[in-house]
């Protein structure tokens, strides 16, 4: 089991130090062609793990669409504020 | 791309050093586009593990060794009090629409789950069996065109022998034209030769016929009248002796 030296960049975000961090971010692609490929790699993922398989439970759809609950509630959260039932929290 | 490259150049590489900065453990695959395999893998049985539908079991795996079984639900309540209490989470009327919307979709998930699962199964299944017919009856097919060609290439031994048998017909065949044709020659000239034999039969016979006529013609023309009546006074003379010597001996 041979540790090769490897550039940052293409360490996988959970093997990158937290030093690293900048540097990591610096060296991607983002490009449209790097951002749309990065898209579609993590579709792939998500798909390959929750969906297309024999026996898929409801978590593949549910996490989708929680996911897209909490993003709409995120984007209408300058609107919500209003109803906030105490001013000072 | 580069990851490939890193690929290569890594594997020519020896590093012999302890791990430090920059390098990473064999074990954690590279940012790389996966081979194309032929043929292709099965589907995975089941897909990633989530617990309560929501939540994937890669977190609960996470917080297990700093904080046991209960981690991510003391997490999950410590977020929610922290969200209600510092109203970044604002409970108004949407709250109670989402309240009674998520019952009555919790509801008729855990009622209705496993008949749909099992619908959809079922529809795999038939596409499935339906493939596997036809991969079937290719298979049957190419087996038995297999068994045919064995079946060909096995009459294509016995063809020396048939090759014997009609060369043998062939030798026949001649053999017996050669037999006939030698009949024929045989008769003819047989033909032929008795042809010359009743024609030299023919000869001999014609000849002895008019030597034996002309001498008679010329004996009895030579027989003169004189001598006729010589012929037959003897004649009668003799006649007479005998008819003596007859009654002499008949008397005795």
């Amino acid at each position: 089991m041979a540790d090769r030296p490897v550039p940052v960049v293409d360490k996988r975000l959970m093997d990158v130090k937290l030093g690293e961090l900048g540097t990591w971010l610096g060296g991607r692609d983002f490009t449209p062609n790097g951002l749309i490929s990065a898209v579609r790699r993590g579709h792939d993922r998500y798909y390959n793990k929750y969906i297309n398989v024999k026996k898929g439970g409801i978590g593949g759809l549910a996490m989708l669409l929680a996911g897209y609950v909490v993003l709409s509630y995120v984007w209408e959260y300058d609107h919500i504020k209003h109803d906030r039932w105490r001013k000072y929290h | 791309m580069l990851s490939r490259l890193v690929l290569v150049s890594g594997s020519a590489l020896k590093g012999s050093g302890p791990l430090g900065a920059g390098l990473v453990h064999a074990s954690r695959s590279l940012h790389t586009s996966s081979q194309s395999l032929a043929p292709v893998p099965p589907l995975p049985e089941k897909g990633g593990k989530v617990r309560h539908g929501l939540f994937p079991e890669e977190l609960f795996q996470l917080l297990y060794p700093k904080t046991g079984v209960t981690g991510p639900y003391m997490l999950g309540t410590g977020l929610l009090v922290y969200l209600l209490s510092k109203e970044i989470y604002v409970i108004n009327h949407e709250t109670i629409a989402a309240i009674s919307i998520g019952s009555v979709i919790v509801y008729a998930v855990k009622k209705f789950g496993p008949s749909v699962a099992a619908f959809a199964d079922k529809l795999n299944d038939d596409k499935v069996a339906k493939a596997q017919e036809v991969k079937d009856l290719a298979m049957t097919n190419l087996v038995q065109a297999i068994e045919d060609e064995k079946k060909e290439q096995w009459r294509t031994e016995g063809r020396s022998m048939l090759f014997d048998a009609k060369r043998n017909n062939v030798a026949m065949l001649l053999e017996t034209n050669y037999r006939e044709r030698l009949h024929t020659v045989t008769n003819e000239v047989k033909r032929r030769l008795d042809y010359q034999i009743a024609l030299q039969n023919l000869h001999r016979q014609m000849e002895q016929e008019h030597m034996i006529r002309w001498v008679e013609k010329s004996v009895v023309g030579s027989i003169t009248p004189q001598q006729e009546k010589e012929s037959i006074a003897k004649c009668i003379t003799d006649l007479k002796a005998l008819a003596k010597a007859t009654q002499a001996k008949a008397a005795v």
